[in-house]
């Protein structure tokens, strides 16, 4: 390698580790806050919680007429039988809480921005990304890199300057969960994994507050009203316990269209309302299930209140929040979680694959056809992992299986679902030469090729 | 249609489907001569149709966590889960549970 490119190589590898710094240092101090704030409490001297308490009365200020500008801005809603002044005057009175400000997240909170709630307070620790522009419709070019709930926050003030938006820019958790959500009326979980919801539906639970959960993924969408009414379930007596990890799929492994997440999103910020305003028929004990493929709604009727649920019933198992985490075997964010299958022997680093390149060699790209007519690297043969499940490679690939020697390598996006086959295909032939690349394309275009494409 | 057989409405929603060839709605004739209940329907759909990793589908005798099952647009705990006892032109509907945003 000559001079520049070390130098090059360099540069990139600090960057990296700065980021990495960074979000520790960022960590570190979210939970040392967490933790001074519960000790405050705890020993009886909050001011931090004074502050709040405070500051909520200040903006609690309860609104009993409309202004002429009121009127004038929403008067098409204002005429509505059944919502009119006195659903405006709710509304500009209410405290809406939206968690995550994602595909779900940004749509809802326009909608409740445009028709007039009075406080909104958006959750997220994230910072806006390229990939998210698709669908996440408040976050807009010239905001890659700063936070969402700023971000969102510029976009939503723009729109109706009158409301007021809290920014919580922080990982939602046991310790600070109580904390967030006391000052809101209404929560929306617009989340992107499972121990969020549950911790969501915890503390919605022990606070007494409805919670409005949407979900999407690729070309579907769901949507209920947790914890509403005398009969109305939460998300526990659905889901007493939660799914195994690995049938649970985010928008970044599976795709999702922008159309899909603003429909449920845009119907979150409707139910909301509708909780405010009194309105309607919330949809409480009932699933909104949306196949945008057929571009079908149906809804189900799910179960009332479990009699012996673990939160909601009279006589409550779990009396404080707990590690969602480790109750749910996942983490919080949809971010990379690395799977460890494999022995250090039985991958390939980067840098090995690029000498092993030009030598015979059969490589295996096990990602979705969609995904490798993205970018695929030369040479590279698609076979989807659930290709390689089903034993159809044996037959396909029956003259490179002959030797043991003859070097096989597995390829995907980021290094997991490559373990996976070679884990299965090493059952069937354990001594042949069968590995993975560590960090599939991902470390490619990080470490070897700056030009090849990420998504 | 001959007396001897049980026809019901499988369907799958929300990724459900794609344990199950990727189609998301199926006519089923069942041998009508035997009682059916959803847990013999699960232990059919394991031996004749589901074609992925089966625990992303199944958990012991039942449909693992995160998967709810609807008969006729009705949850299946409000009638008796695994015990239901199937009728003619029943529909059953399991839908993947979405986490996503």
């Amino acid at each position: 390698m000559d001079n520049l490119s070390l130098q090059k190589q360099d540069i990139e590898e600090l960057r990296s580790e700065i980021a990495k710094l960074r979000a520790a240092l960022y960590t570190k101090e979210q939970q040392l806050q967490d933790l001074e704030q519960l000790h405050a409490q705890q020993s009886g001297n909050d001011p931090d919680s004074a502050v709040v308490q405070q500051e909520h009365e200040e903006k609690a200020e309860v609104h009993t007429h409309l202004t002429n500008d009121d009127i004038a801005r929403f008067s098409r809603q204002l005429i509505l039988p059944g919502f009119g002044v006195q659903g405006q005057l709710k509304l500009k009175n209410s405290a809406v809480l939206i968690v995550g400000m994602g595909g779900l997240g940004c749509p809802a909170a326009q909608y409740l921005a445009a028709a007039g709630c009075g406080r909104l307070g958006l959750v997220d620790y994230d910072i806006v990304e390229r990939n998210n522009f698709h669908r996440q419709t408040l976050h807009s070019e010239k905001k890659e890199g700063m936070s969402k709930v700023d971000s969102a926050r510029i976009a939503l003030l723009e729109l109706n300057s009158s409301c007021q938006i809290k920014c919580h820019t922080r990982l939602l958790n046991s310790l600070n969960a109580f904390s967030v959500l006391r000052a809101y009326d209404v929560i929306l979980d617009c989340s992107d994994n499972v121990p969020t919801r549950y911790l969501l539906n915890d503390a919605c639970v022990m606070l007494g507050k409805p919670l409005v959960s949407g979900s999407a993924l690729k070309m579907d969408g769901q949507l209920t009203v947790y914890n509403y009414g005398a009969d109305g379930p939460c998300y526990r007596c659905i889901y007493p316990v939660p799914p195994p990890p690995e049938a649970v799929t985010n928008c970044g492994d599976g795709g999702v269209l922008g159309a899909i997440t603003g429909t449920i999103g845009a119907l979150q910020a409707l139910e909301a309302i509708k909780v405010i305003v009194g309105l309607g028929e919330v949809l409480a004990g009932r699933l909104l299930i949306y196949d945008g493929f057929s571009n079908l709604f149906r809804n189900i009727k799910i179960r009332s209140k479990r009699p012996n649920c673990h939160i909601c019933s009279a006589e409550p198992l779990i009396r404080d929040l707990i590690d969602y985490e480790l109750f749910c075997g996942m983490h919080a964010t949809d971010k990379d979680n690395p799977l460890q299958l494999l022995e250090p022997e039985q991958r390939l680093n980067v840098f090995e694959y690029q000498e092993l390149q030009s030598a015979p060699h059969l490589l295996l790209d096990v990602r979705q056809p969609a995904e490798f007519e993205i970018c695929q690297l030369p040479s590279a043969v698609n076979m989807p992992l659930a290709e390689i499940l089903d034993d159809s490679y044996v037959k396909r690939f029956s003259s490179q299986l002959e030797s043991k020697e003859f070097p096989i390598v597995v390829l995907c996006r980021r290094g997991n679902d490559s373990q996976i086959a070679v884990q299965h295909m090493r059952n069937r032939y354990p001594d042949h030469s069968i590995r993975d690349v560590i960090g599939g394309l991902h470390a490619w275009s990080n470490k070897v090729d700056n030009g090849f494409p990420i998504y | 249609m001959s007396a001897k057989e049980l026809q019901i409405n499988l369907e799958f929603s929300a990724g459900a489907e794609l344990l199950f060839g990727n189609i998301k709605r199926r006519k089923l004739s069942l041998d009508g001569t035997v009682k059916w209940t959803v847990a013999s329907l699960l232990k059919w759909m394991h031996a004749n149709i589901l074609t992925e990793r089966p625990e992303l589908f199944l958990q012991g005798d039942t449909v693992r966590p995160g998967i709810l099952v609807l008969i006729n647009d009705t949850d299946w705990e409000l009638l008796g889960e695994l015990e239901y006892e199937l009728q003619p032109n029943d529909n059953v509907l399991f839908i993947s549970t979405l986490h996503g945003g």
